[in-house]
């Protein structure tokens, strides 16, 4: 608790540079991860993150310095060249795209090995604030550092704003933007540029091995929540932002705990979460919808079963005992008495001692599903020519879903026809 | 020349014998299997196992004690397809488009990893860059002794040896199937052969290879052998037989040249087998142009 | 839908298929006689390709089921040939022909085994068959739209199969290939073979089969040609999109209905 107090009182300077840091990275890398995320480039901005390492070791054997500003230039130089090189493999050659981003991720990534350990033998040990580009040591960010991260989150995100819209059509719909006359291969370099930037810095957080994970999990959490672009990207920031504050939390109280593991195992739960209950798309969403189907199927079928019963009689509204609707249908126990008390629920039907009788109401909606499959089997003999035999069992399916919109046209198309195939009456609601 | 000068020459020689035959055995043995993973445009899935075993074997090396038993071997085996049925199932269940579910599954395997080497760092003793990188070069050290005081020589190139034993099996008695099931895996269906029992099969070897591998040449390297001499084969061959013998070669070239550049720089051995796998690719390449110019290649498949 | 009393190459019965949870093919119903050509036709997004890939095992099939020759493909795989669409293979694999053509003695029970003396001669006799046997060591990716198509002819018949299912073989085809095909099949028909090919182009249909099957989505018919191939089941076939029917189609899908009532069986 005290801990907790400690971090986000925020009066230690670090932890407010810590914060700052990871505020700045959470921002662009979830920006920029969430277009590359769209164009299905995800496990490219996996290989360019891998890719900037040797930029990095050269630009520091070169300059002999390790300010940011060096390092982020060596480091963009590298992946500038690892994507054009993906590029030139998978158009150019018989390579396909996911052999090219995995050559070019291992060599650039171990050519960068190569050079860091020659550093460190060469130059005792002068790497050491090299070593962050690995692993990402958020907790001892300077504020050179911060400054860095700052700016280059200043340029994607004003660049991203001014091009939004571009940005945008480029993301879903590429070939209509270049037959449009958009500028494709400039945009594309920008967003490349972009997303080169937002790795160099995220790098120095989670690592490079772990940083495919701030580019793919923010947006792969957030688009299952929304169809909106600005939604998504606000979703995503959201749960990267938070990712990393709880990530840089865990490492500052149990300090041997590294930062990036904990900021990937969080955002990974969210993107879990997410695909599990998020509404319409999530795995339970369909669950229960599917749920609801069998639900109206069933309680549909027990409204035909009555109806038919009465069919042509002359008493409508009996007492009908149970048995008699299991004669017409097999139901399962509990399948059975949860559709008659959702039944009972909508007052189509009234419950009594294992016999049940129809409502006004629910006459009326059994009359409509019986309709529809007369209408339905009617549809299937005229218009498509199905054979007699084929016909029942396909409307048996097709009743539940007729909407009334359909329903209209059916009519409207079939002339209101009076009977069904079989020569049953079609029960209108008069 | 002093007698301790030749002493120590002859030894450096045997060391470096022993590194590189280790090197060469591990690149045949991800080469062969890369091959496959690469024809079925699966090179970033063999990435993805490479990294996600991590937990596995962290967690064997817990239940075992230590880090050279079989039990390692199998916990990672079984995390390996673990991965590849975690992809299959956020792709096809929770309906998250591949590169994602593969992108996702692999970093949370592989922080998971990380995180238990923390938090247990005093019963195993594996670090981060070892994890990463391996170290090749204290292959040599680790010798193994018989009871009766007899040296074999370093444990690891044992390994090696018996896990290319074990891909050349593999890869024999399998060619047809794993040959059909990459070319045209609707026609192997019709055929009744399952497509599905193939690919949890390589994706098993996979994983046996990667942490066998793992020890000796870390996470990084093991991708570099399992695409790189493949995909530079993969630009000189007519046919299949030729592929695997071009992808031994070209593994044999990278270990034997990255071990020379590894000493000349100083750098790390693993880091310099894969930079080297870029090299042998590059040359491949250009011989390829030159056998064949062709400006714009017509993209099938 | 006339009947005769011969043996059937081929039963279809209320077969309803899915595609990515949209229903593709509705309560198909067919029979097929064997030694014959037989055109499956329709417009796009009709469903062929979709029927012959349930007819070879290679998608579930919402409610309904297939024979061959009176049993479940399982149990008759040997007897049936399947040649995909090329444009479902990559031809850059490092293959050459003869490579291709051999697979198609692989089966189940030799998979593991090397191929016999036997199983080379057959490969060499069905690249005769097409012309091709100098092509033998072409790596395939080098091969023309026509050439390509005759090595997945070749395969097929290295299968020896009595039944073919091609699909869409003449596409991309120049007329030269596309007449040594068609010769190729009649001679296969005079040896009693069916062969049942989803063709793309409605103008050589009547000219190429001898029966055929006209789709879009349902069956609109089946028969001899000069049955099927009359203006009121060609209108009905192409003659545009039954709306009401799409309609559902897309509800089903967005809704995930199940296509058919499992367990909710009613009784006789």
């Amino acid at each position: 608790m005290e801990a907790f107090i400690d971090f986000f009182s925020f009066h230690d300077p670090n932890v407010r540079l810590v914060v700052l840091g990871m505020l700045f990275i959470s921002l662009s890398s979830s920006l920029v991860g969430s277009f590359a995320f769209l164009q299905k480039k995800s496990l490219v901005g996996d290989a360019v993150a891998h890719s900037l390492l040797p930029g990095i070791a050269i630009a520091f054997m070169i300059s002999g310095s390790k300010s940011p500003w060096v390092l982020i230039l060596g480091a963009l130089i590298s992946g500038w060249i690892s994507i054009l090189i993906m590029d030139f493999l998978t158009k150019r050659s018989k390579i396909k795209t996911d052999t090219a981003i995995a050559l070019v991720l291992s060599v650039f990534f171990g050519l960068g090995i190569l050079l860091l350990t020659h550093i460190q033998h060469s130059y005792f040990g002068n790497q050491s604030g090299l070593d962050k580009f690995l692993f990402g040591k958020a907790a001892s960010l300077t504020l050179i550092d911060i400054q860095a991260f700052g700016l280059v989150t200043l340029v994607i995100v004003a660049l991203v704003g001014v091009f939004y819209r571009e940005f945008k059509l480029l993301s879903f719909n590429y070939e209509f933007a270049k037959a449009i006359g958009m500028p494709v291969k400039a945009l594309s370099f920008l967003m490349n540029t972009l997303l080169v930037l937002a790795i160099t810095t995220g790098i120095q957080a989670v690592g490079v091995v772990l940083m495919a994970a701030l580019i793919i999990a923010p947006a792969a959490a957030a688009k299952i929540w929304t169809y909106s672009l600005s939604k998504m990207i606000l979703i995503a920031m959201g749960f990267a932002l938070f990712s990393s504050l709880v990530g840089s939390f865990i490492s500052y109280t149990y300090i041997n705990m590294p930062t990036g593991p904990w900021i990937v195992v969080i955002l990974t739960f969210f993107t879990v979460m997410s695909l599990l209950f998020a509404p319409k798309r999530g795995v339970f969403s369909r669950i229960k919808r599917q749920r609801e189907n069998s639900l109206k199927i069933n309680t549909e079928n027990i409204l035909k079963a009555l109806y038919h019963l009465e069919e042509g009689k002359s008493t409508l509204f009996e007492w009908h005992k149970l048995d008699q609707i299991l004669e017409k249908r097999t139901f399962n126990k509990v399948t059975l008495n949860n559709s008659l008390r959702q039944l009972s629920k909508k007052n189509w039907i009234v419950l009594g001692e294992q016999k049940v009788k129809l409502s006004k109401a629910g006459e009326l909606e059994a009359r409509r599903v019986v309709r529809l499959h007369r209408l339905w089997e009617m549809y299937l003999t005229k218009r498509m020519n199905f054979k007699s035999d084929h016909i029942h069992s396909n409307a048996e399916t097709i009743e539940h879903i007729i909407t009334p919109e359909i329903e209209r046209d059916l009519i409207l198309e079939l002339g209101t026809p009076k009977v069904d195939p079989h020569s049953s009456e079609i029960p209108y609601s008069d | 020349m002093t007698p301790t000068v030749q002493k120590y020459l002859t030894q450096t020689k045997m060391n470096d014998l022993y590194i590189i035959s280790t090197a060469v055995l591990v690149s045949a043995s991800c080469g062969l299997l890369g091959v496959f993973l690469i024809l079925r445009k699966m090179a970033m899935v063999g990435d993805a196992i490479s990294h996600a075993v991590l937990p596995g074997i962290v967690l064997a090396f817990l239940f075992s004690g230590n880090r050279d038993s079989i039990t390692v071997l199998i916990g990672a085996m079984v995390l390996g397809i673990l991965a590849s049925v975690l992809i299959e199932v956020i792709h096809k269940k929770a309906r998250l488009q591949e590169d994602a579910a593969i992108g996702v599954t692999f970093t949370w395997l592989f922080a998971i990893g990380v995180i238990l080497i923390t938090l247990f760092s005093r019963q195993i003793d594996l670090d981060q860059d070892c994890v990463l990188y391996g170290e090749i070069a204290y292959v040599p050290l680790d010798l193994w002794f018989l009871e009766s005081g007899v040296n074999l020589g370093p444990r690891a190139l044992w390994v090696a040896a018996g896990l290319f034993i074990v891909v050349i099996l593999f890869v024999t008695l399998g060619y047809k199937g794993l040959q059909i099931t990459s070319f045209n895996e609707e026609f192997a269906v019709s055929v009744g052969i399952s497509a599905i029992v193939w690919h949890y099969l390589l994706m098993g070897m996979v994983s046996a290879v990667t942490v066998a591998s793992f020890e000796v040449v870390g996470a990084i390297l093991v991708v570099a052998l399992l695409v790189g001499p493949a995909a530079s084969a993969y630009l000189l061959s007519k046919r299949l037989p030729t592929m695997l013998v071009l992808t031994i070669v070209f593994g044999v070239l990278s270990s034997i040249s990255g071990y020379y550049l590894a000493k000349y720089l100083e750098g790390s051995i693993a880091g310099a087998i894969a930079t080297m796998t870029g090299f042998w690719f590059t040359l491949s390449l250009a011989i390829s142009k030159i056998k064949k110019p062709r400006s714009v290649v017509s993209k099938q498949g | 839908m006339s009947k005769e009393t011969f043996d059937l190459a081929l039963e279809v019965h209320n077969l309803t298929v899915s595609y990515n949870r949209k229903p593709v093919l509705w309560d198909i119903d067919f029979s097929l006689p064997q030694g014959k050509l037989i055109g499956i036709v329709g417009p796009n997004g009709s469903g062929k390709t979709t029927l012959l890939k349930t007819i070879m095992g290679l998608l579930e099939p919402d409610s309904g089921y297939v024979e061959v020759k009176g049993k479940p493909l399982k149990e008759v795989r040997n007897q049936v040939s399947y040649v995909p669409q090329r444009e479902s293979v990559d031809w850059d694999f490092p293959a050459d022909v003869m490579d291709v053509v051999k697979m198609g003695r692989y089966r189940k029970g030799n998979i593991l085994k090397r191929l016999s003396q036997d199983d080379k001669r057959i490969a060499i006799e069905s690249l005769e068959k097409v012309d091709l046997l100098e092509f033998s060591n072409r790596q395939i990716g080098e091969l023309s739209g026509g050439q390509q198509q005759r090595v997945f002819i070749a395969r097929a018949l290295a299968q020896q199969g009595e039944v073919y299912l091609m699909d869409e073989p003449f596409v991309g085809v120049d007329a030269a290939t596309e007449d040594a095909i068609l010769k190729l099949l009649v001679e296969m028909k005079s040896k009693g073979k069916t062969v049942i090919i989803v063709h793309h182009d409605l103008q050589t249909a009547y000219e190429y089969f001898d029966w055929m099957v006209l789709l879009n989505t349902r069956l609109v018919a089946c028969g001899p040609k000069e049955e099927v191939f009359t203006k009121e089941k060609l209108q009905e076939a192409y003659g545009g999109r039954l709306t009401v029917l799409s309609k559902i189609g897309d509800l089903i899908s967005k809704k995930e209905f199940p296509i058919r009532e499992k367990g909710f069986s009613e009784k006789k």
